[in-house]
């Protein structure tokens, strides 16, 4: 009796305790999406109908920190899954998870977490939700800062494969590495007040998979390694990385023994005004999973970042669009962009901005001269660092000048040449061999008063005819759009995209769309009907990933 | 019995303190900056949760394939000497742009010639911290970090809106 009466006493006091410390209790941060799909049937488009004709989508994610202690979790649904996410994911359950505890010094995870090291191209775990891709490590994570300059990086834990059943679905094989990097600038006193700013860094990384093949002695452990440096001097920077993989056969490089490499190369230049950047990219069987019969997208333990523009007016970015090959490429990219004055006599009123950008990229070159395909070696052929064939992947060469004429009137106005090798990179099932694109776009935006504005865009694809004088895949495209704004608070558009060129008179189709939406503060209502192609789409002030549909989408999002 | 009536009394005590307590308190449910380490354009290693700056600061999240965002912090550029002048504030760019565009940012920010902090987030933790959805999702926070007003999109005006809840803060 007497105990209880202490305890009761106790737990009151430890409550007011705590009640009156909590001008600090924690905060709680986080966000939802939803996403609801009612889909048509269209043949035309090839769009289908699902046999439930309702998806849904939903994720909400809670951080919670209090002090030097943080926790997190994001439960997933989907009801089913909405058009463009991987066909396995289904249920609702708790995707991710993780608890910790970070000071200046000590950084450390338990659970879900993403992390990168140097450019990725060794690991990279990350997310992009409107994808449905999602590579989380779910294992440890140790960050330390030892001194100012420094941080050392270790992860251990398995990759998350899918999402079924309401339940993560982990990869076979398990990761682990260690990353170091040091800002010598910072870490010595000597060089702190020196021009030259030098960053070094170096990454180790391996996994495990169990050899489950009779035919074939796999290895079980391959790790991987690199080091990597960057530069800046004023104005200058350069920055590199180097990363080679050891002996990886998969399904990806059909089971060959090859060491596979990565590098890359940035330069760049930037003063007020002007910008210069160059980049060039080497890379062959760099494919590296954490399990090694998986394709497409699924358990990349490593990053290889493609090089080109991301383009983001619809038909440049969605029909003819270029990935990077893990297989091999052999890639180059420059861009300048370069302002002229307000007030001159070129610049006008408000500056004229001018940007252009050349990307291209190449298969590798691969030398079987001296290699023995009987012997037990299984390397497939030889091949160097920047080595690289004559055979196209990509190519695109864009301009595009921008000009505010008047407070209320500005115009842009784009030019691409895009080359892509459609038996490498395939993006259409319509088209062999290389496809010529020549695309250009008008666009004009309009502020009628302070609060009510228009914008609008004019777009066109002309595609070369094929070596055989026949109309290429689907033919030439014309795109509008016109978006209504009314600030803060609404949004409306109406996009057209009519393929007026194509061979097949039943498919001179118009992709007709119009949305609307209602944004107040952190919360964002849309709604949509009508046919939309698969890609990068941006209206309405955001830009988002969209799959190939035809019927109404509601999206909620909301942040807090 | 007695013993579960003194629960009762210790329980009821206990929570009247707390509500008590929280009727003068409404400063923990307010959302604040996130604590996240990202680095400058420079490589500078800096903690969103402590920035720096004296006055209120605007965080804007955007990325070089953003068009809407490029129009939002262009816009915004034309006026944040006025903007400085008359409030104190300062704008944080928050880069969302990964490892395949990254090295477009400081060629853009340059080459725009703006004035902001910029950030760089390339594995997108400060804006999974920060719970964005999508860019661009701009954030005013006062001096105390503390966040008194988002907007998850941009269109022509929506920085006279930004303005006005700035000058609420300066008042």
């Amino acid at each position: 009796m007497k105990k209880l009466f202490t305890c009761a006493c106790l737990g009151a006091f430890s409550l007011v305790a705590y009640s009156q410390e909590e001008i600090d209790a924690g905060s709680i941060t986080g966000n939802i999406e939803s996403t609801f799909q009612y889909l048509n049937q269209d043949t035309l488009i090839g769009a289908d109908q699902p046999a439930e004709k309702a998806l849904l989508n939903t994720y909400m994610n809670v951080f919670y920190t209090k002090g030097n202690f943080k926790a997190g979790m994001r439960v997933e649904s989907y009801l089913p899954r909405i058009q463009g996410y991987p066909n396995r994911f289904d249920g609702t359950g708790i995707g991710m998870r993780y608890i910790g505890y970070a000071n200046d010094f000590v950084d450390v995870t338990l659970g879900s977490f993403y992390e990168q090291f140097g450019s990725g191209m060794i690991f990279r775990a990350y997310e992009d939700r409107a994808l449905g891709y999602d590579n989380m490590m779910d294992g440890g994570r140790l960050i330390l800062r030892p001194h100012k300059g420094i941080v050392v990086k270790g992860v251990y834990g398995y990759q998350r494969l899918s999402f079924q059943e309401g339940k993560i679905v982990h990869a076979d094989g398990i990761v682990r590495g260690f990353d170091g990097e040091i800002n010598l600038n910072q870490a010595f006193k000597a060089l702190s007040d020196k021009k030259l700013d030098i960053t070094l860094g170096g990454s180790f990384m391996s996994k495990f998979q169990r050899d489950d093949r009779e035919d074939l002695i796999l290895p079980e452990n391959t790790g991987a390694y690199g080091g990597r440096a960057k530069f800046r001097y004023g104005k200058f920077t350069l920055d590199g990385e180097y990363i080679i993989k050891e002996q990886d056969p998969s399904t990806d490089n059909g089971y060959i023994y090859n060491y596979g490499h990565a590098a890359l190369l940035n330069f760049g230049y930037s003063q007020k005004g002007l910008g210069i950047m160059v980049s060039a990219k080497s890379v062959d069987n760099m494919s590296y999973r954490s399990d090694r019969t998986k394709d497409l997208q699924d358990v990349f333990i490593n990053y290889l970042p493609s090089m080109n523009k991301v383009h983001t007016y619809n038909l440049v970015a969605s029909l003819y669009p270029y990935a990077t090959q893990p297989v091999g490429e052999i890639a180059y990219q420059a861009e300048v962009l370069y302002t002229i004055k307000r007030g001159s006599k070129l610049g006008g009123k408000y500056g004229t901005s001018i940007n252009a950008n050349y990307s291209t990229a190449f298969q590798p070159n691969r030398d079987v001269s001296n290699v023995n395909p009987l012997d037990s070696t299984g390397v497939a052929y030889e091949t160097g660092v920047f080595d690289m064939s004559d055979s196209l992947y990509w190519r695109d060469i864009n301009f595009n000048i921008y000009r505010k004429f008047t407070k209320k009137f500005n115009l842009r106005m784009s030019y691409y040449n895009i080359t892509l090798n459609n038996d490498v990179a395939k993006v259409t099932d319509g088209a062999k061999g290389l496809i010529q694109t020549n695309i250009g776009v008008i666009e004009a935006g309009y502020k009628i008063n302070r609060k009510h504005s228009l914008r609008a865009e004019l777009q066109a694809l002309f595609i070369d005819d094929d070596k055989y004088g026949n109309i290429n895949d689907q033919g030439d495209w014309v795109t509008f759009l016109l978006e209504y704004n009314v600030s803060p608070h609404w949004f409306f558009s109406i996009m057209d995209q009519y393929n007026y060129g194509n061979p097949e008179d039943a498919l001179k189709l118009h992709y007709l769309y119009g949305s609307f939406g209602y944004i107040r503060e952190s919360t964002r209502i849309t709604v949509g009907y009508g046919r939309q192609r698969a890609g990068l789409f941006c209206v309405g002030g955001v830009c988002r990933f969209v799959p190939a549909s035809n019927g109404l989408t509601l999206s909620f999002t909301q942040s807090f | 019995m007695n013993k579960i009536a003194l629960l009762f009394v210790g329980l009821t005590l206990a929570l009247s303190t707390t509500y008590a307590q929280e009727g003068h308190d409404n400063g923990g449910s307010k959302k604040k900056v996130a604590s996240v380490q990202l680095k400058d354009m420079e490589g500078n290693a800096i903690n969103t949760a402590e920035l720096g700056f004296d006055g209120p600061v605007i965080i804007s999240f955007w990325a070089t394939w953003c068009s809407p965002c490029k129009r939002e912090l262009n816009t915004i550029n034309d006026l944040y000497i006025d903007w400085q002048d008359e409030t104190g504030v300062n704008l944080v760019a928050v880069s969302i742009d990964d490892e395949r565009t990254k090295n477009s940012v400081s060629m853009y920010v340059n080459g725009k010639g703006w004035e902001y902090l910029v950030l760089m987030d390339t594995n997108s933790d400060f804006k999974r911290a920060m719970g964005v959805n999508n860019v661009p999702h701009t954030f005013l926070v006062d001096k105390d970090g503390t966040i008194v007003y988002s907007h998850n999109n941009y269109a022509p005006g929506d920085e006279d809106e930004l303005y006005e809840e700035l000058l609420k803060l300066v008042e």
